[in-house]
């Protein structure tokens, strides 16, 4: 037990150390550095806090394509940075402003103390309502049954934010292909790396995905792999991204949380409700939508890396 | 059978669907938003079109089912009862706001018709599908925030709203409004962060975040927590950087002024509504009990300090869209003195809100439209350039003009009745100095609608015609600003529909007593005067026979009197003052002072 | 103590300080970052709370070990987090691109004055 809060200890101090480098230290580019490493802790402590599954995405998404995207950005950002700090706030109103937040931090602090115990749960009820759901990881039954719609407005959401994306582009490069990643010069390693890994990463989202109904896992970190595996080939130059104008992109951008629709609009009349999986069904229902779901999200997940389209694939997104 | 019974039996059967009903408004957006992406292409408007007709229909259809039947319309998603599963509800507040919504998407889907046209010969355009896209993506945050009853929906849903309302502030793609957007999208996070952060606290209190059964647990209690006193500052705090609730403007005078006149349309009516919208809920749904004193009027003094500093600030303005971004400020600030007015009058506070939030966003959709079709004639909106453009465009002149009496408050507008609610519950709760500041508000409104329709109505055209706008355009503009002006001759049964779910408020009795004797020939000379005082005040201050005058001057400057000088050094304060209370660290700092004085105020309540 | 509370306090140590980057930091990539600070603070609360939900039960002998609501919207969360910071990164991108700066304000100015007639021309290059 004491044992155990000493490791807890130490991760926390870590973890607050690392977010302070975030915050304070020189460059950007370090900064994100900071950020990776603090996300990989930060996927230690769900799994502290026993939220495997949680942990999964912290690591995958949170850490590795938050932390890409803003690599990518900060290396080309770097130019500009020196003109940043003639816009900084005077001290005064920095030790102002710092002392506040210590007041919020405080403030939250104490409320953490001062929540109820034992605390109040909705465990019990998700246990018992899990059977007819048919699957086995609660995580999964909260997602894709008793709070279906969150999933599927989350998974809409991220369509305006492709478009949001797009939507910087120039016009004459409209329609063409994304050019935001990054290629290395000589990418010998990363090609070959490139062409080893896919396969394996391929069946492990595969496998998070299936898995995903009864243990740890699901079509966020399976989507997120996949992305990631995507995105590897992309940037080692194998494949080039696909044109935002192609059509068979865009229908399989939205499949995803289409079927979803089509299956909740269809339980209206099989199960009496909008989003609801008639009796004995629920399982295979929920493991189609994890299936299409998931291309859906890798697509989407990878072109946010992407960046907008571009005249000139690989000229660093200048038009 | 006749046509009417044909298009009448559907509509019944719609209405009988009951709960179920609320998942059309819910999911229609949804569809259109990813069909959308998969069509793509040059008839896209068109499509876009159906689907804010059908949309509209059953916004109707909602309104009408839930007047008729007296009751909120509840449904549970996928069969789970909360706190396992997610509710939809719709109450009166959520209908009006869902109407409202589908009749000024559908003006701006009109109008966008002529903007957004790809043009022959392309097969799609950035701007096209980016617009159309997003405004179904607004359309879906708009209606699920109305119909969301869970906290973490609602969170889902206010993203959904953020990340479509952003893109479309820098649809232009230049410099200044890429800045607006990345300023408008960090503080909107801000905003949401901080919300969410409350959810947590709810969560961690109670095990749910649906709104009825938080209400009910939280009745129960004999104090507030103090996690759910930090929750309710954080929440408020978030949704106030969201709504930008004076001090915390600084995004949207840039953003609602750089995005496309149908864009600036759809943020200013809607966008800012949803999140005053989930405010309403926090204080009056899930802790009606909390809403002490000082929390009121902290939120009262903001509300009366954006009427005051948002009309100021708007008066000191040369371009006309910067114009009607800084009224959209001062509008807000009308919404938030509900809070004190609402402790011994609710009915006529709640009521009043409402019709403001109404006949605002009918109004101030007219106005930024009308703004894009003279921008778009004579190409340019400078204020003082714009004489004689009356002549040109005689239509849109007259429908800015018609929307502009509604913001000041003229019979039979719904600002007029917005204004007569409030002062009535003014007269209620003996807080009278609220009372002074609309009656101030409504004269700086004045004043600077009479600056553009002076410099509009006088002298010949001062420029060229770039380009002709359509007349379908002018006609929706002018059908929104009728819609406005026209709000206060409604049944007050109607006002009925503000009550529905809401246990001892009687609306239509409250607009009934207002009304009382509110229509009348004296009664219009009474407010009448004094606008007509600083029209003619303004009028005089126009270089009205003399069109040589120099055009790079300011409003006061224009003047040799004593006054003219003040009033241009205050001006020239007050605007500084803006520019720094619009600072990013300047509005942070505002923001965290906010969020302790108001747990603070909460807590010595609780 | 136990390490629930110490990872709560943690969180609200993480707010804190995601807050004052946020205000503070003059680049615009430093506030995204800071952003996502804060994020995680919230989302490591949710985390404790979740945890604490499943201790109840567990020391009442029925062996589960965190709630999984919480568990789901914060995976939820987490996604939507890097849609808005997608978003924000291709804004910024765009931005420094043509304007040659990545703040949100301009150097020295401040925010940009609201009364000055905006450039129809084209924009200053980097």
């Amino acid at each position: 037990m004491t044992s155990a809060l000493v490791v807890d200890a130490a991760l926390a101090l870590l973890v607050l150390g690392l977010a302070l480098w975030v915050i304070s230290t020189r460059a950007a580019y370090s900064a994100v550095v900071g950020f990776v490493a603090y996300g990989l802790l930060m996927a230690i402590v769900w799994v502290r806090l026993a939220a495997v599954d949680v942990a999964m995405t912290e690591a995958a998404l949170g850490t590795g394509l938050t932390g890409l995207l803003l690599l990518g950005a900060a290396a080309r950002l770097a130019p500009y940075e020196a003109a940043e700090v003639s816009s900084r706030p005077g001290r005064g109103l920095r030790m102002l402003i710092g002392l506040l937040c210590a007041a919020i931090a405080l403030g939250l602090a104490a409320v953490v103390l001062m929540l109820p115990d034992p605390a109040p749960t909705l465990a019990l009820l998700v246990a018992e309502n899990l059977p007819p759901t048919g699957v086995g990881n609660p995580v999964t039954g909260v997602l894709l049954a008793h709070r279906a719609i969150d999933t599927l407005l989350e998974s809409v959401v991220l369509i305006p934010a492709l478009i949001g994306v797009w939507s910087v582009a120039a016009d004459p490069a409209w329609g063409g292909r994304p050019g935001s990643l990054p290629r290395p010069q000589s990418g010998s390693a990363l090609t070959l790396l490139a062409q080893v890994l896919p396969p394996f990463g391929i069946l492990i989202g595969i496998h998070l995905v299936w898995n995903g109904a009864d243990d740890p896992g699901g079509k966020f970190q399976g989507a997120t792999v996949l992305a990631a595996m995507w995105i590897l080939v992309l940037i080692a130059g194998l494949r080039e991204p696909p044109a935002v104008r192609d059509q068979r992109l865009r229908v399989l951008l939205v499949i995803g949380a289409l079927v979803f629709i089509g299956i909740g609009v269809a339980g209206i009349w099989l199960a009496d409700a909008f989003l609801a999986y008639p009796e004995g069904y629920a399982k295979p229902l929920i493991l189609a939508i994890e299936a299409v779901l998931t291309l859906s999200i890798a697509l989407t997940l990878g072109l946010l890396l992407a960046g907008p389209p571009a005249n000139d694939h690989r000229s660093g997104g200048r038009s | 059978m006749d046509s009417s019974s044909l298009l009448v039996s559907p509509f019944t059967s719609l209405i009988e669907l009951g709960g179920l009903l609320l998942v059309i408004p819910l999911m229609l957006p949804v569809i259109g938003l990813l069909l959308a992406l998969m069509l793509g292409g040059r008839f896209l408007g068109r499509f876009m079109l159906l689907l804010l007709l059908l949309g509209l229909i059953a916004a109707l259809a909602v309104a009408t089912a839930v007047l008729t039947g007296g009751d909120a319309l509840l449904y549970h998603l996928g069969g789970w009862a909360p706190p396992l599963g997610v509710a939809l509800k719709a109450d009166g507040l959520s209908a009006i706001l869902l109407l409202v919504s589908a009749v000024v998407i559908l003006a701006v889907g009109i109008y966008a018709q002529r903007d957004f046209r790809v043009p022959p010969g392309a097969p799609e355009t950035r701007a096209s599908l980016v617009f159309w896209m997003l405004l179904m993506g607004v359309w879906a945050g708009l209606n699920a925030a109305f119909l969301g009853q869970d906290l973490f929906t609602l969170f889902v849903a206010l993203e959904l709203l953020t990340f479509s309302a952003v893109p479309l502030v820098a649809l232009d793609g230049r410099a200044e409004t890429l800045a607006a957007a990345l300023r408008y999208l960090l503080f909107a996070l801000l905003g949401s962060v901080l919300y969410l952060l409350g959810a947590v606290l709810f969560y961690g209190t109670y095990a749910t975040l649906d709104i009825a059964l938080l209400a009910e647990r939280i009745a129960g209690a004999p104090s507030l927590p103090p996690p759910i006193v930090a929750a309710a500052a954080l929440m408020t705090v978030g949704l106030l950087a969201k709504t930008a609730l004076f001090p915390l403007h600084l995004w949207l005078p840039p953003a609602h002024a750089g995005a496309p006149p149908a864009a600036s349309a759809i943020l200013s009516a809607l966008v800012v509504k949803a999140s005053f919208f989930l405010i309403l809920r926090i204080w009056f749904d899930v802790l009606p009990g909390a809403l002490n004193p000082m929390t009121a009027q902290i939120l009262g003094a903001l509300g009366a300090g954006a009427i005051l500093f948002g009309n100021l600030i708007a008066l000191r303005q040369a371009r006309l869209k910067l114009l009607i971004a800084y009224s959209t400020v001062a509008q807000i600030g009308y919404l938030f003195l509900i809070f004190p007015l609402a402790a011994s009058a609710e009915s006529l506070a709640l009521t009043g809100g409402m019709l403001q939030v109404v006949s605002h966003a009918c109004a101030k959709a007219a106005m930024f439209m009308a703004a894009g079709l003279l921008a778009g004639t004579l190409g340019h909106d400078r204020i003082r350039d714009l004489g004689g453009s009356i002549r040109v465009l005689p239509i849109t002149v007259l429908a800015f003009g018609l929307a502009g009496l509604s913001l000041i408050g003229i019979q039979p507008s719904g600002g007029y009745l917005t204004k007569t609610l409030l002062t009535a519950a003014v007269d209620g709760t003996g807080q009278w100095w609220w009372g002074l500041v609309m009656q101030a508000g409504g004269l700086l409104t004045a004043a600077y609608l009479f600056w553009v329709l002076g410099h509009a109505l006088s002298g010949p055209p001062s420029g060229q015609v770039v380009a002709r706008p359509g007349r379908a355009q002018e006609l929706v503009v002018l059908a929104l600003a009728l819609a406005a002006l026209l709000l206060g001759l409604l049944p007050p049964a109607l006002f009925d529909l503000v009550g529905v779910g809401r246990a001892g408020l009687d609306a239509s009795a409250a607009v009934s007593t207002a009304m009382a004797g509110a229509f009348g020939w004296s009664k219009l000379w009474g407010d009448v005067w004094p606008i007509l005082v600083v029209g003619l005040l303004v009028l005089g201050m126009l270089p009205w026979p003399d069109r040589q005058a120099n055009a790079s001057e300011r409003l006061a400057a224009t003047t040799s009197s004593v006054t003219g000088h003040w009033a241009a050094a205050l001006g020239a304060i007050l605007e500084r003052a803006d520019r720094g209370l619009r600072k990013w660290p300047v509005a942070g700092l505002s923001l965290l002072v906010l969020a302790l004085a108001l747990a603070a105020a909460i807590a010595t309540g609780s | 103590m136990n390490g629930p509370t110490l990872f709560g306090l943690c969180g609200a140590a993480l707010v804190g300080l995601g807050l004052y980057g946020l205000i503070c930091q003059p680049g615009a990539l430093r506030k995204i970052l800071a952003f996502n600070l804060i994020g995680s603070g919230v989302f490591l609360l949710f985390g404790v709370i979740a945890k604490r939900g499943g201790g109840a039960l567990s020391a009442a002998g029925l062996g589960v070990d965190g709630d999984p609501v919480p568990q789901a919207l914060i995976i939820t969360g987490l996604v939507v987090a890097f849609a808005a910071t997608s978003i924000a990164v291709a804004l910024l991108l765009r931005l420094a691109e043509i304007s040659g700066r990545s703040t949100l304000e301009r150097a020295g100015s401040g925010s940009h004055s609201p009364t000055h007639e905006r450039a129809p021309a084209p924009e200053r290059a980097a």
